[in-house]
Parts: C-alpha cells; sequence; structure tokens
C-alpha cells in the first residue's frame, strides 16, 4: 500500500511542478494547491498506513495508528488553505490592477 | 591581559566613548578629550624603552579561540617600540594640530575623533600583535579607518572616490596576505610569528615558501603604497590634513615597512625576497621623487614624495636582507647597515614629513588653496612657517644640519655597498642601484626646493588667493615645532637614538646577528670626502640646477600622458568589472519567475539527488507494505488521472473540478487510513477552496494556452518528471531504512494528561497548543491579507492615496 501511495505522489509533485512552471498565473495557484495535497498524503505515508486502530482511545486497550502525522497534516492543511485563499485574492488583484493574468507580461522592467 | 594588551583596547573602546563626551561636554572642543588618549599611551611607551633598550622583550597571550590557534598574542620588542612611539607620539602631535586645524562649528568631531583613536587602537595592534590572524584583524581594521577618514568630507565625490581607492588596494592587499600567512600557518604549524621565526631554516625548502612570500609582500606593498599600487596615495590625500599628517605619511603607510621588517628573519636570505624588496622600493623611489615633481598641489607633491621615501626605505630592507644569506660572519654584517639605515631614515622621515604636512595644512587654512600655481611669497607674511618648511624640506632633501643628512648619506652607503656585493648576480645588476639611487635623490631635492621656495619666496599675487595670508595662531605651529626640534636634534645627538631604538630593533630583525660586534654603526655627521659626500654635493648641484632649467627639461612629463598612466588602468579596471558582473547578473536574473523556479529545481535535484545517488542510500524495500484492497487502486488510478488531465484540460473549470476529485479522494483514503479528523477538514477545506476558485473565475478571464513548443514544454516536463521520481526516490528509501521508533507512544497517556480520548485533538489541543495558536495566527494574517485586498480601491496604474 504504502509503495503505491508513494507513487501516486510522484505523479502529484509532476504535474505540481509542471504546473508551477507555468506562465498564467491560475494554472501556477492549481500547482501549489496540488502540491500540498501530495505533501499531506506523503507525510501521512511516512507513519505507516493501516496499522492499529483510529487514533482515539477507547475503553479496551489496543494499538492505534501513528497519531502525530495526522496531528501536522491537519495544520499543513489548514495553513494550505489560507495560502491558497490568499493567492486567488492576490491573482484577482493583480488582474484587476494589470489586466493580465500571465506571469511574463508581469515580469518587471529591465533595470531593478 | 597584561598592561600591554589594555594599552591596545583603550583607544577603540575610547573612540566609542568620544562622542558620549561631546553629549556631556557640548562646550568641549573634543580634540582635548581625545588627546589625552596618545599622551597617556605615549607615556607608557616610553617607560619601556629602558628595559627593551637592554634587551628585554614583552610576550604575552590571552587565549581565544584554541582550536584555530587564535590568540589574543602580543609581542613587545625592539622593533615594534619604535613603531609604538611614532604610533602614539606622532598622534598626539596630530590630535594638537587638528584641534586648532578642524573647526568645531562646522566639522562632526565627535566621528574624527572616534575614527582617529579607532586607527590609534589598529595600528597599535598591528605593531604588538604575535598572532598572524589578529595582526592581519588588526590590519583590515586599520584600511577600515583609513577608509572612514579619507571620506570624513563624503559630501565631495573626490573624498569617496578616494576611500574607495584606498580600500580596495589595501584591503585586496590584504587579503593576499591572508592567504600567505594561512601558507605559513600550512608550512610551520603555528599561528605565533615569534614561533615561526625561531624554526625559519625549516621552512626554506617548503613548496609554498616562495608563493607565501610573494603574497604577504602584496600585502606590504598594498599597504606601503609601493610601485604599481602607489596610485591610492595621492588620492587618499582628500582627507582632512592631519589626517594625511598622520595615516598617510607617519604610521599606515609605514605598517608595510614593518611587516617587511618583522618578516625578514623568516624570509631574509631569500633572493625572490631580496630582489622584490629591494628591486621594487628603489624603483618606487625614483617613480615617486620623478611624479611629485611635476605636481602642481602640494598635498600631491607631498603624497608622492611619501611613496618615493617609503620606497627608499622598502628598498634598504630588501638590500639589508642579503645579511641573512648563509649565517652571520664578520663580512656579511657589512650588508646589516642597510637595515640599520632604513630603521634611521623610517624615524626621521616621521619628524620631517609629519612636520611638512602641517605646514602644507597651515598654507592650506591660511592662503585658502594649496595650489603652487597660485601661492608665492609668502614668507612675509608667515616667518615662522616659513623657517620650519626650510627645515623639515631641507631634511627631505638630505642637507645637514637636518636628521635626513644622515641617513641619506647611510642609504647611499648601503647602495655602494650592494654594489660590491657577490650574492645574487647583483655583480650584473648591482650597479643600477646607486645609479638609480643618486637620480631618485636629484628629484627628491627638486621637489623639496620646489615645495619651499615656489611657496615662500618668489612674486605674491594676492589676487589668486582665497583670503589675505597671515601667520597660523600659535596651536597649530605648536606641533611642527616640536618635529622640527626633533629634525635638528636627531642631527647632533643620533647615538642616543640608536641606542635607545633603533639597536634593540635591529636585534629583532636579525636575531642570528644579535649584539654582534660590527651591528650598530656610530653615526657621524663627519666622516671624510668619501663617496657618498660627493654623492650629496653632487645632488644638492644638479637638483639645483634641475629646479632653475625646470621649464626647459619639463617635455619629459609629455612622455607619460594621463590615459596611459597605471591611474587609468586601475579606472578601466574598475569600470569593466562593474560591466562585466552587470551583463552576468542580468543574463540570468531575467526576471521570469520560470527561470528563478528552474534555478531552484536544477539545484535542487542535482544537490538532493546526487547526493542520494552517490551515497548509495536509496533502498527500496516494499516487505513492511499493508496489504492493497482492490478498491484502494482504483481510487488511486482515478487520482492519477484526474491530476495529469489538468494540465491538458482546455477550461479552467474543469482543472477546478479535477482538483476537487483529488481533494475528496484524498478524504477518502483519510478515512481507509484511519484518520477521521483530517478527513472531516479536508472535506470542509476542498468545498471551500472549489468555491473559491469558481467565484475568482468569474473575475478572470478564460485562460490562454501555454506554449506548446518542444523547446518550452521539454525542460518543463524533464523538469517535473526529476521532481516526482526524486520525491518518490526519497520518500521509499525513508520507508525503507526507519532509523528511530515512532514518539506517538508517547501521547497516547492523552486522556490522563490532557484529559481527551481523542490523540490528534489532544496534540493539536494541549500537547502543541502553542503551534496551534500561531497556525490560527497564521490564518488570521492571511485573513487580513484577504481583507486588504479585496477592499483596496487603488484606480488601474496610480495611487489614489497619492492623489487625495
Amino acid at each position: 500500500m504504502e509503495t503505491i501511495i508513494i507513487l501516486l505522489v510522484g505523479v502529484l509533485v509532476s504535474v505540481a511542478t509542471y504546473l508551477l512552471l507555468s506562465k498564467n498565473v491560475i494554472r501556477v495557484v492549481l500547482g501549489t494547491a496540488l502540491l500540498s495535497h501530495a505533501v499531506h498524503l506523503l507525510l501521512l505515508t511516512m507513519g505507516g498506513l493501516k496499522r492499529g486502530s483510529v487514533p482515539i482511545l477507547g475503553d479496551q486497550p489496543e494499538t492505534y495508528t501513528d497519531a502525530l502525522p495526522q496531528a501536522l497534516i491537519l495544520t499543513a492543511i489548514v495553513i494550505s488553505f489560507a495560502v491558497t485563499a490568499f493567492f486567488l485574492v492576490l491573482v484577482f488583484r493583480t488582474y484587476q490592477q494589470t489586466n493580465t493574468d500571465n506571469l511574463h507580461e508581469l515580469k518587471g522592467a529591465d533595470n531593478e | 591581559m597584561t598592561l600591554i594588551h589594555y594599552l591596545i583596547l583603550m583607544p577603540i573602546l575610547a573612540a566609542a566613548f568620544i562622542p558620549l563626551l561631546g553629549v556631556g561636554a557640548p562646550k568641549l572642543h573634543l580634540g582635548w578629550g581625545a588627546i589625552t588618549v596618545p599622551i597617556l599611551l605615549f607615556s607608557f611607551f616610553v617607560s619601556y624603552v629602558p628595559a627593551i633598550a637592554s634587551g628585554d622583550v614583552f610576550s604575552a597571550s590571552v587565549a581565544w579561540m584554541q582550536a584555530l590557534d587564535l590568540h589574543f598574542a602580543i609581542h613587545l620588542d625592539g622593533l615594534s617600540l619604535i613603531f609604538t612611539l611614532l604610533i602614539t607620539g606622532i598622534g598626539s602631535l596630530v590630535v594638537l594640530y587638528s584641534i586648532f586645524y578642524m573647526s568645531k562649528e562646522r566639522e562632526s568631531l565627535a566621528h574624527f575623533y572616534a575614527y582617529l583613536l579607532l586607527f590609534m587602537g589598529a595600528m597599535l595592534g598591528v605593531v604588538l600583535s604575535d598572532n598572524l590572524m589578529v595582526l592581519y584583524l588588526f590590519w583590515e581594521l586599520t584600511s577600515v579607518s583609513s577608509f572612514l577618514l579619507i571620506a570624513f568630507w563624503f559630501r565631495r565625490k573626490n573624498s569617496r572616490y578616494g576611500a574607495q581607492k584606498s580600500f580596495l588596494i589595501t584591503v585586496g592587499g590584504g587579503i593576499s596576505m591572508l592567504v600567505g600567512f594561512i601558507m605559513l600557518h600550512v608550512m610551520s604549524g603555528t599561528n605565533s610569528i615569534q614561533e615561526i621565526i625561531a624554526m625559519r631554516d625549516t621552512l626554506h625548502e617548503h613548496s609554498l615558501f616562495v608563493p607565501a612570500l610573494v603574497l604577504i609582500l602584496i600585502g606590504a606593498f598594498t599597504k606601503s603604497a609601493q610601485f604599481p599600487f602607489h596610485i591610492w596615495l595621492p588620492d587618499a590625500m582628500e582627507a582632512p590634513t592631519p589626517v594625511s599628517a598622520y595615516l598617510h605619511s607617519a604610521t599606515m603607510v609605514k605598517a608595510g615597512l614593518f611587516l617587511v621588517a618583522r618578516f625578514t628573519p623568516v624570509f631574509g636570505g631569500e633572493a625572490t625576497w631580496f630582489w622584490l624588496v629591494s628591486g621594487v622600493g628603489i624603483f618606487t623611489m625614483f617613480w615617486g621623487s620623478f611624479s611629485a615633481v611635476k605636481q602642481k598641489d602640494l598635498k600631491a607633491l607631498l603624497a608622492y614624495s611619501t611613496i618615493s621615501q617609503l620606497g627608499l626605505i622598502m628598498s634598504l630592507f630588501g638590500l639589508g636582507s642579503a645579511a641573512l644569506q648563509g649565517g652571520a660572519s664578520t663580512e656579511s654584517v657589512l650588508y646589516t647597515k642597510a637595515i640599520f639605515a632604513a630603521l634611521f631614515h623610517l624615524v626621521n622621515h616621521s619628524t620631517f614629513k609629519g612636520a611638512l604636512f602641517m605646514i602644507v595644512g597651515i598654507v592650506d587654512h591660511e592662503v585658502g588653496t594649496r595650489d603652487l600655481r597660485k601661492l608665492g611669497g609668502l614668507i612675509a607674511f608667515m616667518p615662522v612657517t616659513f623657517s620650519l618648511a626650510v627645515i623639515s624640506s631641507f631634511s627631505m632633501a638630505g642637507l645637514p644640519p637636518f636628521n635626513g643628512f644622515l641617513s641619506k648619506e647611510m642609504f647611499f652607503t648601503a647602495v655602494l655597498n650592494a654594489n660590491q656585493m657577490t650574492l645574487f648576480s647583483m655583480e650584473t645588476w648591482g650597479l643600477l642601484f646607486p645609479i638609480v639611487a643618486w637620480i631618485g635623490s636629484v628629484f627628491t631635492f627638486a621637489y623639496s626646493m620646489i615645495l619651499v621656495f615656489r611657496t615662500f619666496l618668489g612674486p605674491y599675487r594676492r589676487e589668486k588667493l582665497e583670503k589675505t595670508p597671515h601667520e597660523a595662531p600659535i596651536g597649530m605651529l605648536i606641533s611642527p615645532i616640536i618635529l622640527c626640534g626633533l629634525i635638528v636634534l636627531v642631527f647632533f645627538m643620533p647615538n642616543q637614538l640608536s641606542h635607545y631604538l633603533l639597536s634593540p630593533a635591529m636585534n629583532s630583525i636579525l636575531p642570528t646577528y644579535a649584539n654582534m660586534d660590527g651591528l650598530i654603526p656610530h653615526i657621524s655627521a663627519w666622516h671624510g670626502f668619501n663617496l657618498e659626500l660627493l654623492m650629496t654635493i653632487g645632488v644638492a648641484v644638479i637638483g639645483a640646477v634641475a629646479v632653475k632649467t625646470l621649464r626647459y627639461w619639463y617635455l619629459v612629463y609629455d612622455f607619460f600622458p594621463e590615459h596611459r598612466s597605471i591611474d587609468s588602468g586601475y579606472r578601466w579596471m574598475l569600470s569593466a568589472g562593474e560591466r562585466l558582473s552587470h551583463q552576468a547578473t542580468s543574463r540570468y536574473m531575467t526576471g521570469f519567475l520560470r527561470h528563478y523556479l528552474y534555478y531552484i529545481y536544477g539545484f535542487l535535484l542535482l544537490i538532493t539527488g546526487g547526493t542520494l545517488l552517490l551515497s548509495g542510500s536509496i533502498i527500496i524495500d516494499p516487505s513492511g507494505d499493508a496489504p492493497v484492497a482492490v478498491y484502494e487502486v482504483i481510487i488511486v488510478l482515478v487520482m492519477a488521472a484526474a491530476a495529469i488531465g489538468i494540465p491538458f484540460t482546455k477550461s479552467r473549470m474543469t482543472a477546478a473540478l479535477l482538483n476537487g476529485v483529488l481533494g475528496y479522494s484524498i478524504a477518502i483514503f483519510f478515512v481507509l487510513f484511519r484518520a477521521p479528523d483530517l478527513a472531516l477538514t479536508q472535506l470542509v477545506v476542498e468545498t471551500v477552496t472549489t468555491v473559491l476558485f469558481l467565484l475568482c473565475f468569474h473575475h478572470l478571464p478564460e485562460w490562454s494556452r501555454e506554449e506548446r513548443s518542444l523547446k518550452v514544454r521539454l525542460p518543463k516536463l524533464l523538469v517535473s518528471i526529476g521532481m516526482g521520481a526524486l520525491t518518490v526516490l526519497i520518500a521509499l528509501s525513508v520507508q525503507g531504512n526507519r532509523l528511530f521508533d515512532s514518539i506517538s507512544s508517547y501521547f497516547e497517556d492523552s486522556y490522563d494528561l490532557a484529559g481527551g480520548r481523542n490523540i490528534v485533538n489532544s496534540i493539536l489541543g494541549d500537547f502543541r497548543a502553542f503551534d496551534t495558536m500561531l497556525e490560527v495566527v497564521v490564518l488570521f494574517i492571511a485573513g487580513i491579507g484577504v481583507y486588504t485586498l479585496v477592499t483596496l480601491k487603488a484606480p488601474k496604474g496610480e495611487d489614489e492615496r497619492e492623489r487625495e
């Protein structure tokens, strides 16, 4: 299971990188969103998959799956959401201001 | 820490407190506060003179960084003592002079004296350090303080130019010297100069010996303004005159001479050392005096004169180093006279050149110009200054009864002795030394006379001067009067100076000759009609004729036009360097986001991937994997297809929905992998994100097609696949080698510790609550950002706030 998920993460990272290298701003934002999906999956996989039960303490003592990556991912999901939201508004605003969503046209002047 | 350590640090600390004094006592001229430091230091160092003269040396070390062999080690011997007395003695006189030269109302005195004291401490550090690295530290600190002082009037373009030039050249030389020091450390295994001197015999055979020698000499030559590095000194004359008198004639430029003297016991006797030091020195002596004659600005004339005199002393150190070739003997003691002459002239030069700078400062201050074409006839207005000028410049020209005569005669003796040498193929080339020395001395005589007679005699033209000249205030005259007194005093009592200061220094430069008979010559003004005296008479006669006939042979200087000088070479190098670096930078700093990402990804792939491959840490071991169900494979395939589909979609709407498919699939995986909290959060966040995307699309145009050409797409594809592959390899390797056990069992007593049954929630809300709080802060910041961007109403192209 882990190997399959890691391969999937590889595919997601590749597509995310490809999108980040685009000239359209929306594609770049999509790339960052995709990249965070990949990272979340990767983090969870690194903790080991399907070992033990849901990390909620019951009355019976038993083994639980690794809770730490889950806590980290929870934080990461929220932060990546905040970043994506900010990016989107930034793109919207940039377009209003400059009338373009093309990064090549947004390139600064030649000197400084 | 010994007293000497504190003496080095005292001026540096005082530099920090000088500005406070200015706040505390606003009516006081800060110079009166600053002058206490050099006077105190001078009296301390004078108290060492009897002990040093009787053969003592003072060494002490404070451990600093043991592992790097870096110690604040000091060594006070005869050589250091001469320099400390010059630094603090001339320093006192210069500060006294500056009190009357620098206007309290117009100048920022707190800066001036802070820099000056900083320099004083740094310079003391240079001459007293016994550790190579500490010596280097103080060496560069003198360059920094010199930079600050040259640029003291930083609103002038020329000041900034001169400061930059001197800094580039001296610090460049300093770096070369540092490399030489490191080589010395590699050869000897120690940073202590005295220990290196003690093992000098074992170093000669080492292959780094000559490279280290050359690199250290470059440091010395740049600092002491030797040809072709001398070009910074004339531009350094933009500094206030007290600074020129102090740093750029009496002390800092002598640091190179100190370095050469200090390392003579190590490198002396080596042919490369002999030829570089004496050859560069004697040529600099000639070139400096030759260039000085054509100068129109008095300070520029003095600058070239300083270059020439430094060259003279340098060449003497070089010639004297021959004495160390093959062991001390009664014959080779003859060559040590050159070193003695060097030390003697070094002291004499500080007296007369210091006085001359102060005199030129007085002229500039009272008349308003230093241009020789405008000056003339000042004798009637400034009789005292005139007398002082005569004393100091006649001493510089080498005339009796002044100290310059004695050391100039010894210089002639040394070059004549060099002619007799049978070492280092001197049989062929030896004759050049007396000839070049003599020609250089003729020019020296000529510019000394020009300096006095053009300024003080000749026609007086009031209309060309800015102010009506009058004699300087007594405060400005004290310092040059003291120096001129020394000039005469040394002429009549040279052997006292020799006994107390020069002979201990001789012992430290030539340890193998220590206290040998004939090492310390008896100095006398009259020694019969010998060749040296005839040379001096010849210099005076031909020099006088040269001054009289200057306008006939002045054409010689047309052979050295400005555009072919070393100076223009320096300027060309500077502008070419700027142009080249600008071109190189703009070649890769294109302004395209994609290019920068390529650099980042490229290095990431190269370094991380390379390490992974080279260290052989790729281990793929799927044996510990959890079992796979068919429906899980289906979800994986769906996700992969959705992801790969995104770049190909023609509509951004599809792309956003495909991204949603990915997000919801991940939520399903979270459920399967026993992470219910994550699944819930993911569902909510994914829904909101997709809505946000769609909302945003409402305001944006349909996305344009990306470039289809292979030239653009191929590198994109390669980098993306590379990044994916790298991630997979790293993840698999991590999966394959578990180095540590999981620490999550620690959190399994969350109910006892935090009162929560949900471990994930306990971690977030209790164990790592602070992290969660900061996460909320991040959300908050993002929220403010979003709000600001949405509500900010700046119309296109112009800023509303500016318009209002």
